[in-house]
């Protein structure tokens, strides 16, 4: 399978201080889902803002050998807040993320609506953001991001707001979407039952200060996963003595 | 009627006969204090000799003028200061030694750059609004949430410029308005403090009348003035909620 993005040896930390995250080297194939768990303060979230390139790393690089295709963004970002602007409509919200692509206003309004529908909220594209449920508000943070056709989409900890029920609705959804638009996913969690129903992949940061990978497998269930399965428990288990690892490692939390 | 709109009438009445009460008790003298029942005949001459219209007129014009003025400039500069830090420490000195001088206090300059003039009116009012405008909208844009600022980037508006007109200003609009409402009312305050010294409006008309006495005129144009400002008041805050309709 195709690479479609290269991320070695990034170090990432904030002025002086020692680093965050000391190295995360990884490849992401194409069309792969991967979920990235770990303690929090290792940088999961940093990591997302270096590979969109609102940040700037201390060491490495990003590297996303895909043709550079004005109609598109390489990365797109779907917030652990559903971020969305107050002022504008649900279709306003959506096409903001549009607005600097090079594309007319009919191309614009047309990816808007396409996935709008994708996420079920056609019907919604003219109501303001307060008239929606978290949930809902949700859906127009993913629809956001895959209306800019990102050949990487970056989710942070999306659903870790929301209640169990929506949570896992939005979870079936999410994976729906994946198989929709043929994406890329990269996925931050703390939620190990979330990583393996989702992920092909799980890499798992730790260590403090100065987290790396720890672990790197993947999750070979089949799909559609059950979350009362002998496999799904075994890999939830494996995951969870890893980072329990980490921390009796005394490099946790 | 409610009850609320029963105490609002009661106080309102109760206000207007004591102050009737005072003068005819003969507590005070009427020239000292006009009871108001003496007012509308005050008010009538002054229509049908034309002043009314005249001096409110005038008034309106140097109001309009210095308070678009004033708030303009102080948002664009109150903004500017929040979004460009070199600018904000350029500036902070400045301010901090133009901003205590009260308008009243630029009338000698005023006379001695415009003369006694529309446009000396106008500058006096432009400094009565400037800086709450300056201040308000400087906060209001400060605080915006960077979050929306990082979704922003996140996207693609990227630079102080691509982030002011999607972000920036509308995240800080109920900031900005706030500042332009308490400046509605400053600039009326404004307008008499320049007209006092002879520009034609509604100042120059109440100093006219207590230079003569009557005081029932002046108390007609402090009236005037209560119901010009009223009515701005009203108007801007219908048109300041369909500016916020997104806000709840």
């Amino acid at each position: 399978m195709a690479t479609v993005v290269d991320i070695a040896g990034l170090a990432i930390g904030f002025d002086n201080g020692p680093p965050v995250l000391a190295d995360f080297t990884a490849s992401l194939e194409a069309r792969s889902f991967t979920a990235i768990v770990g303690p929090s303060g290792v940088g999961k979230s940093t990591l997302l803002r270096v590979i969109a390139g609102l940040l700037a790393p201390r060491e490495g690089t990003v590297s996303a050998p895909f043709e550079p295709d004005p109609g598109r963004r390489p990365f797109a970002l779907v917030f652990q807040e559903a971020r969305l602007l107050p002022w504008r409509s649900i279709l306003g919200n959506v096409l903001f993320g549009l607005e600097r692509l090079h594309l007319s206003a009919g191309e614009r309004r047309h990816r808007a609506f396409e996935v709008l529908e994708l996420v079920g909220l056609a019907d919604y594209a003219h109501r303001w953001p307060y008239q929606l449920s978290g949930g809902q508000r949700q859906r127009i943070n993913l629809a956001r991001a895959l209306a800019v056709h990102p050949a990487l989409l970056l989710l942070d900890e999306p659903f870790s707001a929301l209640d169990a029920i929506t949570r896992h609705t939005l979870q079936g959804e999410l994976l729906r979407l994946w198989h929709a638009t043929h994406t890329t996913i990269l996925f931050v969690t703390h939620d190990l039952d979330e990583a393996v129903y989702l992920a092909d992949r799980v890499i798992v940061l730790g260590g403090q200060p100065g987290a790396r990978i720890i672990r790197d497998f993947l999750v070979p269930l089949a799909r559609p996963r059950d979350r009362g399965s002998v496999g799904f428990a075994d890999h939830v288990h494996q995951l969870r003595s890893a980072l329990s690892d980490i921390m009796a490692g005394g490099e946790g939390i | 009627m409610n009850r609320r709109g029963w105490l609002a009438a009661a106080g309102l009445a109760t206000f207007l006969l004591g102050w009737e009460a005072v003068p005819r008790l003969g507590l005070v003298p009427a020239l000292l204090l006009p009871p108001p029942s003496s007012l509308p005949a005050a008010f009538w001459r002054e229509i049908t000799g034309g002043w009314w219209l005249d001096a409110t007129l005038h008034s309106l014009g140097h109001y309009t003028m210095g308070l678009l003025l004033g708030t303009g400039l102080g948002v664009a500069l109150g903004v500017a200061a929040a979004l460009w830090n070199d600018l904000d420490r350029f500036l902070s000195w400045v301010i901090r030694l133009l901003r205590p001088v009260p308008g009243l206090a630029w009338v000698p300059f005023a006379i001695v750059w415009f003369g006694i003039s529309e446009a000396a009116a106008t500058f006096i009012i432009v400094i009565g609004v400037l800086w709450i405008n300056f201040y308000a909208s400087y906060g209001a844009a400060r605080a915006v949430d960077k979050d929306l600022i990082e979704l922003a980037e996140a996207f693609g508006h990227k630079g102080v410029w691509r982030q002011l007109v999607p972000i920036v200003l509308p995240a800080s609009a109920s900031g900005i308005l706030a500042g332009v409402r308490t400046g509605l009312g400053q600039a009326w305050m404004a307008v008499v403090a320049a007209e006092l010294f002879g520009i034609p409006g509604l100042g120059q008309r109440m100093m006219q009348a207590s230079s003569l006495l009557a005081t029932d005129v002046v108390v007609v144009y402090m009236i005037t003035i209560a119901v010009c400002y009223g009515l701005t008041d009203i108007v801007f805050v219908w048109l300041r909620d369909r500016i916020l309709s997104w806000q709840r």
